[in-house]
């Protein structure tokens, strides 16, 4: 199948994928559980066994109710749009209607950015989600953009060193640092580098730019960009090169095993061409599969880390959102969430078509 | 939807390579005595391993009688010695060796620095005693009873590891803050590992659209990204109810959100078992799908078993630790080291009260550390074609 049918294909499948992703997490902010008290009759006495609980349905208006800002007239106009009045399979559809605001028009005018408007409604405290989401996605994927690049730099590398001096008192280390890097939980490290970078001075910690921001030549920016992702890149690709590092050194041993590594030896060829030309091409393989998979655990693991030292990405936003059983927010980002999965898994299978013209894409 | 072929196994440890090592169609997988006996010969070997085994242990050994080894229950509070830094435990009396003893402190404050600092009292003395009793609370779960294994007299005060903001006794909170967080892996696997088979079973052996439609639906779930569903889901949790109901809660969440990964990696192993020789031999001799799923699925299932629950507890354990962290899991005044740590999310915490950190960081890391030691040698023993990792 031609790459470009394959693509379309994955996108067709994406689009019912991402309606019932949508479905569920509409029902997850409407969910309504009441289990009541049960209670047995022992010798003549009344025992309970389970005390009961009840989630009640929240009430997606609360907030913005008590915010002064908002007045009476835009609490009417949010609760119109969204239709809460109506029933819940109504309110799912005005949803979608809002969310899918195509405007082929603009298309033809030339103005790119104003062909896909959706109206996702306001946030807790008033604001427009699209107007949030569209400033804090390009951080959360600059963040792991950036932390993907540097997790394979330094993990592809360290797993060719480690497999080629396999059982040598550095792959030893290495198989230590990445026992540890695996087990120590991102928040953990988070809190304890961050606490260094503050004691230090090395990297600033929290948020993206300085406050000065504006003011800077582009060089300037560029290089307070780059300051400020030191702390967050760094604590996420601790664990990710840990485990690429150890993944790359397991697939290295057996790949060198193989007869045609053995026969490319015995041909006479240099070793270097030997391990760089064919064991290591073959060893890189299956890794590239898991760079979707990966991007996807990235995803999630970013979000705590993103919290933990203030960085304004969606992890944060989904985390606010969910304390705040913000239901407008809530909604767009798990949305938002599974197209990057879905996204990072397609990147990842055609990445492996490239790295390997051999393998049929179906 | 049919991915691009890996050409060799792919992230997930490929379990059905684990019907190589069972050449012998006719025994099937060798009874669980043998099994058990080839797992010990091989980590005996290990120091590592037997370092991390030992661990887990003694740690579950500890989370059994945590309640009586705690010199507290988890609700007592010292709000007058919140914050304070581990009690020194003194074993010289007038120049000579004495059994062990406490002096008792009182906060001081400072009105010039406003420095709040605490100062000892020598002139009074608590010997530590031995089987002590304190605090009610149920060992095991079940038996009233307020004997501790060690104590001091009030108000003299014994904190091994210091107090937290409330003047909870640190040390206790930790002991008894362990049972949430070493049980949830395994309680949540045992609500994930039934999905999983029903429903990886079901799809594998149906085949086919059945089988489309049911991966399909297990593919959209794992497109949520996890982390964000967890939350989502943990802050819908109503606040009054109690810390047990709440715990099972999770545990459900959890679960929810675990079975589809599982399921897939069991329809997997069934649909690759459907095909080898022997179950078609099994088959043309007469067996029924009841004998095949008895004898050759189930013996093939519990290595795979084994394996994933050693490999899948960390994960749930780093989930609700997380959870908590970010107060949505267990709350105060309940402990579980998630909801310690979250005590150092205040930087001054981890520059001026390193004990809040230590304890409950220090116990995740090794836990999740031995779990994996562990797992990957199982994993090596059980199933030798999977990658090697030492």
């Amino acid at each position: 199948m031609p790459i470009y049918q394959y693509i379309l294909k994955r996108v067709l499948i994406a689009i019912p994928t991402l309606l019932i992703v949508s479905m569920i997490s509409f029902a997850i902010m409407r969910l309504e559980v009441h289990l009541p008290p049960l209670s047995v009759q022992w010798g003549g006495q009344a025992v309970q066994l389970f005390e009961g609980f009840n989630i009640n349905p929240i009430d997606p208006l609360a907030e913005l109710r008590l915010n002064p800002a908002i007045s009476k007239a835009a609490l009417e106009q949010e609760r119109a749009r969204r239709g809460l009045d109506k029933p819940a399979p109504i309110q799912y559809w005005l949803w979608l209607k809002n969310l899918l605001q195509f405007n082929p028009k603009a298309l033809v005018q030339g103005h790119l950015n104003q062909f896909f408007t959706p109206n996702l409604g306001l946030n807790f405290s008033g604001e427009s989600v699209a107007h949030i989401l569209a400033q804090r996605l390009p951080n959360t994927i600059l963040l792991n953009l950036v932390t993907i690049a540097v997790i394979w730099l330094i993990a592809i590398p360290l797993g060719i060193y480690a497999a080629l001096n396999w059982r040598t008192r550095l792959d030893t280390l290495l198989t230590i640092f990445s026992s540890t890097g695996m087990a120590a939980p991102s928040f953990v490290i988070a809190l304890l580098l961050g606490f260094v970078a503050v004691k230090t001075g090395i990297a600033p910690y929290g948020g993206l730019t300085s406050v000065n921001f504006e003011e800077m030549n582009f060089l300037e920016k560029l290089f307070d960009l780059a300051h400020h992702l030191v702390l967050p890149v760094t604590v996420l690709s601790i664990g990710g090169i840990a485990g690429l590092q150890r993944q790359m050194r397991g697939n290295l041993l057996d790949v060198l095993e193989a007869e045609y590594v053995r026969v490319a030896r015995a041909k006479g060829l240099p070793e270097h061409k030997v391990i760089y030309k064919h064991a290591v091409r073959t060893a890189i393989n299956p890794l590239v599969t898991m760079f979707g998979f990966e991007f996807g655990t990235l995803l999630s693991g970013s979000a705590i880390v993103e919290m933990v030292l203030q960085y304004p990405g969606i992890g944060q936003l989904a985390l606010e959102a969910a304390r705040q059983t913000d239901t407008n927010m809530v909604m767009s980002v798990m949305l938002l969430g599974a197209t990057m999965l879905l996204l990072g898994n397609l990147l990842g299978d055609i990445l492996l078509k490239v790295v390997d013209p051999r393998i049929e894409l179906a | 939807m049919a991915k691009p072929e890996p050409p060799k196994t792919g992230p997930a440890p490929s379990p059905t390579t684990a019907v190589v090592s069972d050449p012998l169609p006719a025994t099937g997988t060798p009874p669980p005595a043998t099994l058990w006996r080839t797992i010990w010969k091989e980590c005996r070997r290990d120091q590592l391993v037997m370092a991390a085994a030992t661990f887990l242990v003694a740690i579950y050994g500890v989370m059994l009688l945590s309640g009586f080894i705690a010199p507290y229950t988890a609700h007592f509070s010292d709000r007058d010695l919140a914050y304070i830094p581990p009690t020194p435990i003194f074993v010289v009396k007038d120049h000579r060796p004495a059994w062990p003893y406490v002096v008792p402190y009182k906060r001081v404050f400072d009105a010039e620095t406003y420095n709040v600092g605490f100062e000892p009292d020598y002139s009074r003395h608590y010997p530590i005693r031995l089987f002590y009793s304190g605090g009610a609370y149920r060992l095991f779960n079940l038996i009233p009873t307020t004997i501790h294994l060690f104590g001091v007299d009030e108000p003299g005060r014994l904190f091994v590891l210091g107090t937290d903001q409330n003047g909870h006794d640190n040390f206790s909170r930790l002991l008894i803050g362990s049972v949430p967080s070493l049980t949830i892996g395994f309680l949540a696997l045992l609500v994930v590992f039934p999905i999983g088979l029903v429903y990886g079973g079901a799809s594998g052996y149906f085949g086919g659209r059945v089988d489309n439609l049911m991966m399909r639906l297990a593919e959209i779930i794992m497109s949520i990204p996890q982390f964000y569903l967890l939350i989502a889901l943990a802050a819908l949790l109503p606040s009054d109810i109690n810390s047990t109901l709440r715990f099972a809660l999770i545990v459900i969440i959890l679960a929810f959100i675990g079975w589809a990964g599982l399921s897939r990696v069991i329809r997997g192993m069934v649909l690759s078992i459907k095909e080898q020789e022997y179950v078609e031999a099994a088959e043309a001799l007469g067996a029924s799908s009841l004998w095949v799923i008895w004898r050759h699925l189930i013996p093939q299932t519990a290595t795979y078993a084994i394996v994933a629950v050693t490999l899948g507890v960390p994960g749930y354990l780093l989930a609700e630790s997380a959870l908590s962290f970010l107060g949505l899991g267990i709350q105060q005044p309940d402990a579980s080291w998630g909801n310690m740590l979250s005590e150092a999310q205040n930087l001054s915490n981890i520059i001026y009260r390193p004990w809040l950190l230590m304890g409950p960081g220090l116990l995740i890391f090794f836990t999740i550390l031995s779990f994996n030691v562990l797992g990957d040698k199982l994993r090596d023993v059980l199933d030798p074609k999977s990658q090697r990792t030492a």
